[in-house]
């Protein structure tokens, strides 16, 4: 049996990647949309993920009601929603309106469409917050203790609970949600790679955050898997373990600028105005009290482990971004040599 | 650290960040290598820790409950090093959260192996098998007067009695005498405390009258018992009542010990 699959945001990285192995299944006719074409995944390393010719591209602007037109023409039977922007955004308002607009236009052409017969969406474990109060460990069925006031996190949880209305009025409909953890990898381009591609890295006084990766290679994997399967429920996907801040800048051999709380969220407006960085005050946060999440559920739905974990999906993209001159350590070397 | 190699091998690890942590944060290598090696002078020369009773301990996951005295929760750490250095037995303590909410305090609370107190982190390390402990007195206990010193205040709503059900592990209730004396609280600057957000702001005979020499521990003979496990597995953690008679066990228990115990140091302050 033939599948159609609709994917958002074939414009960035992840989308991309996404429709680009599921089109190279022959069983499967991908239609990709964004407002920008795909193109080619980046990076040297990406498993030949050519974009294959068969991936068909339709410029859509997922705010508009365009969409619902290319899901009744196209008998398409999955639609995986990747199109979840992190920002920055050019602004937080077109961020938002892409994120939560975007996501009810693609739900209510979903609803209304008599074929599609799966939806997998791409969530963040952003919607559990962060915050001084969070347990250690987040399982899918923990409520956040705060949960995102504002920003991405917000976004993502406005955008469950559209999924969790559609899933309920379509119970015919295999959902699937995915709560993935901060992306890393060679072509991954997000607020935290931006942080640590950082000449100085600025951090939280007296705060050393717990931090949990997932490699691009497991994400696209793990929403291939949902894209081809019935997984429906909604899932964290992160790599195990975690690893601290201050381990992280280590790794990566930078020297850090550690700031008091108020300073940083000054230095995060600076930073905004630059348009490179975000620090947002969910990202401030993040950077304070951090997050680990359990994905041992998905693990067992799935019945496949990630290959990276949280440490080596890190230590990937500091290779991939040729970070690996760690001058402390070089030193450290030195003088031990010294001394044996 | 034994030799030249080693602490060198140490050092460029904690350089290269190539260091295990575990999901709670719990840095092991930091804890044994660093920190103990710095409570160790309190625990065996300042405070003379004598522990008790650890043949007890169960070999698999326990829930370890404690009073809570002494103003700074030195308790805490001393029971931490009597588990490391007695019964080679890392102890993760659930803690309140305004220690996550301090900068320094709370990721060294974590790196030592320390969670929030909060239902789920409870069940998680019950359930990897881990020992650990709980001061359910939270606050009242540890800012209490001196001259309540020994009796055990309320137990908070009985929360860590529902982990141990659940978890299906006995509680080792422990008795902690000495660490009343340490700071004795004569008073209390509620106002200044309330407007720095802390539970008290303790005025000890020597703090804040000596300034940060007020802030050295006198020198009390401390000593650490644990009891008797009491078993939970038969237990419902469902079942309000049940909770409410076995935390009042747990209590008594400890109230008893400290008595017998306290009787048994005699002075706080003699060799």
């Amino acid at each position: 049996m033939t599948h159609t699959v609709l994917v958002t945001g074939v414009g960035r990285h992840v989308g991309a990647r996404v429709a680009a192995v599921l089109a190279g299944d022959p069983a499967v006719r991908v239609i990709g949309v964004d407002t920008v074409p795909p193109t080619s995944p980046r990076g040297e390393r990406d498993g030949g993920a050519q974009l294959p010719d068969s991936l068909e591209f339709v410029r859509v602007d997922l705010r508009s009601p365009d969409l619902a037109r290319v899901i009744a023409t196209a008998d398409i039977d999955t639609v995986v929603h990747v199109s979840l922007l992190s920002g920055p955004a050019r602004s937080r308002s077109a961020m938002k309106e892409h994120n939560v607009i975007g996501t009810m236009q693609v739900l209510a052409a979903c609803q209304r469409s008599g074929t599609v017969r799966r939806v997998v969406v791409r969530s963040t474990t952003a919607v559990y917050g962060s915050s001084p109060l969070d347990p250690a460990v987040y399982t899918e069925s923990t409520d956040p203790a705060e949960p995102p006031s504002s920003g991405y996190g917000k976004d993502a949880v406005e955008v469950e609970g559209f999924v969790r209305g559609f899933a309920r009025r379509r119970p015919d409909v295999a959902v699937t949600t995915l709560r993935f953890a901060n992306l890393m990898g060679p072509g991954v381009d997000s607020p935290l790679t931006r942080f640590f591609t950082q000449p100085v890295l600025p951090t939280v006084l007296g705060f050393d955050p717990r931090l949990q990766f997932i490699h691009e290679d497991d994400a696209v994997e793990v929403l291939r898997r949902s894209a081809t399967e019935d997984h429906p429920g909604t899932f964290n996907a992160a790599g195990s373990g975690v690893l601290l801040l201050s381990q992280c800048v280590r790794r990566a051999g930078r020297p850090t600028l550690p700031v008091p709380a108020p300073a940083f969220r000054l230095l995060g407006e600076l930073a905004r105005g630059l348009e490179r960085l975000d620090f947002s005050p969910e990202q401030v946060a993040l950077m304070s009290h951090g997050r680990a999440v359990d994905s041992t559920r998905l693990r067992a739905e799935l019945g496949w482990n990630l290959t990276y974990d949280t440490a080596s999906a890190y230590d990937d993209f500091l290779r991939s971004r040729g970070l690996t001159g760690n001058l402390p350590l070089a030193v450290f070397d030195a003088l031990a040599g010294l001394v044996r | 650290m034994k030799d030249l190699p080693e602490l060198l091998a140490f050092l460029r690890r904690r350089i290269a960040g190539e260091y295990e942590v575990d999901e709670f944060g719990y840095d092991a290598e930091l804890t044994d290598t660093v920190v103990l090696e710095l409570l160790r002078p309190l625990y065996r020369h300042w405070f003379r820790v004598e522990t008790s009773g650890l043949e007890l301990l169960p070999a698999d996951g326990a829930l370890v409950v404690a009073n809570h005295s002494g103003t700074l929760p030195l308790d805490a750490l001393m029971l931490q090093v009597a588990l490391h250095d007695e019964a080679h037995r890392p102890v993760r303590l659930l803690a309140a959260d305004l220690v996550y909410r301090l900068p320094f305090l709370g990721h060294l609370s974590r790196k030592t192996g320390h969670t929030l107190a909060c239902p789920e982190d409870a069940d998680r390390l019950l359930r990897q098998g881990e020992l650990v402990g709980v001061f359910p007195e939270g606050f009242k206990g540890i800012g209490k007067p001196f001259g309540q010193r020994y009796r055990l205040q309320r137990f908070g709503r009985g929360g860590f009695v529902a982990s141990a059900i659940r978890a299906g592990v006995p509680i080792v209730p422990c008795a902690i005498v000495g660490a009343e004396e340490i700071y004795p609280k004569i008073g209390d600057f509620g106002l200044l405390a309330r407007t720095l957000g802390l539970p008290y702001l303790p005025m000890t005979p020597l703090f804040p009258w000596l300034g940060p020499l007020g802030l050295v521990p006198l020198p009390s003979k401390w000593m650490i018992e644990f009891g008797d496990p009491i078993k939970t597995d038969q237990a419902d953690a469902d079942d309000p009542m049940t909770l409410f008679n076995i935390t009042d066990h747990v209590r008594e228990t400890i109230q008893h010990q400290l008595d017998t115990l306290r009787t048994r140091r005699g002075p706080a302050f003699q060799r």
